[in-house]
């Protein structure tokens, strides 16, 4: 098990690598550069810049001084956020990023498991049809729609909770983005588990459970919920990608100051390093939470195990 | 085959959500072409008159107006056909592109198979904005490469639904007759493969318009997709959002669109894999 996982961990450097390849040259295709303006700078100005970048120099020295810095774990600076190196940017703002991101999945989760188990255990009940209804809704309808008609009926009508704006350390302020960005994937996860849990209900071992005269919350907790759990565990690397592309929109229609903007704002200003920067922390959470699941799923399915 | 297609049509109709649904989606599509018969106002004249006029009875703007003095009506109509164009257009590329790719890895198999499905694999770890949003970095924002763009990324999930089913479909008698009669590799996965096929690529196919309206609008949003003074509802709800506290109906109005459009598309959809009784798509 531990071997298969280092086996794992081994093959995703090569993964990265071509990421971080296709990111840096295809960047460098694209027309425009970093020191584009309204006006043009005199051309000892821009000389003296690309110089001052490494710009100057042929692509593949460029690529090599790049990965050779990534390796001591510099990011390089930023080319339009002067004085900023890009370390220092996205550390500013990946504390807020993940603590958004991380408790929307929680939510998500733990809202989402049980009411799947709810409706799979009411099967075709008025309880059922309602949560798989809600769920639809929740699935249709994308957080920056969402967010902003919370932010309408809770933020300006009933002044409960503060539209947009951050205060570290405040809840208030992430309750909206969080629960904006928390809902496709819940209802996605209920759905989930209520296919999967109706067809596990179904299988020999839980009618054996019942026979032994097991009451039904342990036939549950400690018979049912681990193999049903198998398709929401799949769906974890494609929720933290939703997540992450919600977190997008999400945090600027709230104004928090997370990462998610960089990446936009980058691409569109050719701010080279903090593209790479984006794409590097986006490309290795995913390929992290893959990697976790592959052993969450040994854990779920003992057949699975290597 | 009509036997089945009746069938799955009577289910679809006993099925009330799914018919709710049917209706307003055509309510939607009428009303987006008659618009601009029945309402005086166009999408991009300017009245001054009537800046960020609330919505009302009393003057033609019945939706209100934005900042520029637009009616609202007309901008979330015009918003709409320009989401449900870029819908059906990019779902219609990513059928084409999904279904030959699935077909053709499913029924050659082996070596080809394996690579053909290692790529979709890799595709499919990435976030798929990073290809969009790269992609219109470097070709510029033009409307026809949102087309391709979004129809570029959508394809993979068809991909491998179709392989999936062309597997089984390939184990099949009459494929072995079709070969044994003669027929080419191309012809077969056209005229054997494909129609055996059909009823996932369907309810798939249905499920794929509305993640790509939801994706253009959040393109547009981003301000990647539709430009001024064009819209589609992904710029009205982002314009819409900035003005919240002082004209709410600017956000609601292409909000509501928004949010109807893809609640009745996804129930459609829902309505029509229960019809259709497609396990997994």
């Amino acid at each position: 098990m531990i071997r298969y996982f280092f086996t794992r961990l081994a093959g995703a450097i090569p993964t990265l690598l071509i990421i971080i390849t296709a990111t840096f040259f295809l960047m460098r295709a694209a027309p425009g550069g970093p020191f584009d303006q309204e006006q043009t700078l005199p051309p000892e100005i821009v000389a003296n810049l690309q110089s001052a970048y490494g710009l100057d120099q042929p692509i593949w020295t460029q690529y090599g001084r790049y990965l050779k810095s990534l390796l001591h774990g510099d990011f390089g600076p930023s080319f339009k956020y002067k004085d900023f190196t890009v370390t220092e940017l996205i550390g500013q703002g990946f504390p807020v990023t993940l603590q958004l991101g991380v408790i929307a999945m929680v939510l998500a989760l733990s809202l989402g498991i049980p009411l799947g188990t709810f409706a799979a255990l009411h099967h075709n009940s008025a309880a059922d049809y309602a949560t798989m209804s809600l769920a639809v809704v929740g699935i249709a309808i994308p957080s920056f729609v969402v967010l902003p008609f919370l932010g309408l009926l809770f933020g300006v009508y009933l002044h409960w909770l503060p539209v947009a704006g951050w205060e570290p350390g405040s809840l208030r302020h992430l309750a909206l983005p969080v629960i904006a960005l928390a809902l496709p994937p819940l209802a996605y996860i209920a759905r989930l588990t209520r296919g999967s849990m109706l067809e596990v209900l179904r299988s020999h071992f839980i009618r054996t459970a019942f026979a032994k005269g097991l009451p039904l919350h342990t036939v549950i907790l400690r018979h049912a919920l681990r193999p049903a759990l198998m398709p929401v565990a799949s769906y974890l690397v494609p929720a933290v990608a939703s997540i992450m592309t919600g977190s997008l929109v999400v945090e600027t229609i709230a104004g928090l100051p997370g990462i998610g903007r960089y990446l936009v704002q980058g691409a569109l200003n050719r701010d080279y390093t903090l593209v790479l920067g984006m794409v590097i922390i986006y490309s290795t959470l995913l390929i992290g939470m893959g990697l976790l699941v592959d052993l969450l799923y040994a854990w779920l399915d003992p057949r699975v195990r290597h | 085959m009509d036997g089945l297609a009746d069938e799955a049509a009577r289910r679809l109709r006993s099925n009330p959500a799914a018919v709710a649904a049917v209706a307003v989606l055509c309510a939607i599509v009428v009303l987006t072409w008659l618009g601009p018969w029945i309402s005086p106002n166009n999408s991009q004249t300017l009245d001054w008159l009537h800046i960020a006029a609330r919505p009302g009875m009393q003057s033609s703007h019945w939706f209100g107006t934005d900042r520029l003095g637009r009616d609202l009506f007309m901008r979330t109509l015009a918003g709409t056909r320009v989401s449900i164009a870029i819908g059906l257009a990019a779902s219609v590329i990513s059928l084409l592109v999904g279904v030959s790719y699935g077909a053709i890895a499913g029924y050659i198999g082996g070596r080809t198979d394996h690579l053909m499905m290692r790529l979709i694999e890799i595709l499919s770890g990435l976030p798929l904005i990073f290809f969009v949003i790269f992609l219109t970095v470097i070709f510029g924002r033009s409307e026809y490469l949102l087309f391709f763009a979004i129809g570029a990324v959508g394809w993979l999930t068809m991909a491998r639904i179709v392989r999936g089913q062309t597997l089984s479909v390939r184990q099949r008698e009459f494929i072995e007759a079709a070969i044994a009669s003669g027929a080419g590799t191309g012809r077969i996965i056209l005229r054997h493969v494909v129609p055996n096929v059909i009823g996932p690529v369907i309810v798939y196919a249905t499920l794929t318009v509305p993640q790509i309206i939801l994706f253009e609008s959040f393109l547009s949003f981003l301000g990647l997709g539709i430009q001024e003074p064009g819209a589609s509802l992904g710029t009205l709800i982002a314009e819409g959002a900035g003005e919240m506290e002082a004209a709410p109906w600017m956000l609601l109005v292409p909000g509501s669109f928004l949010a109807v459009l893809l609640l009745c598309l996804n129930i459609f959809g829902d309505g029509l894999r229960d019809a259709l009784d497609v396990k997994d798509a």
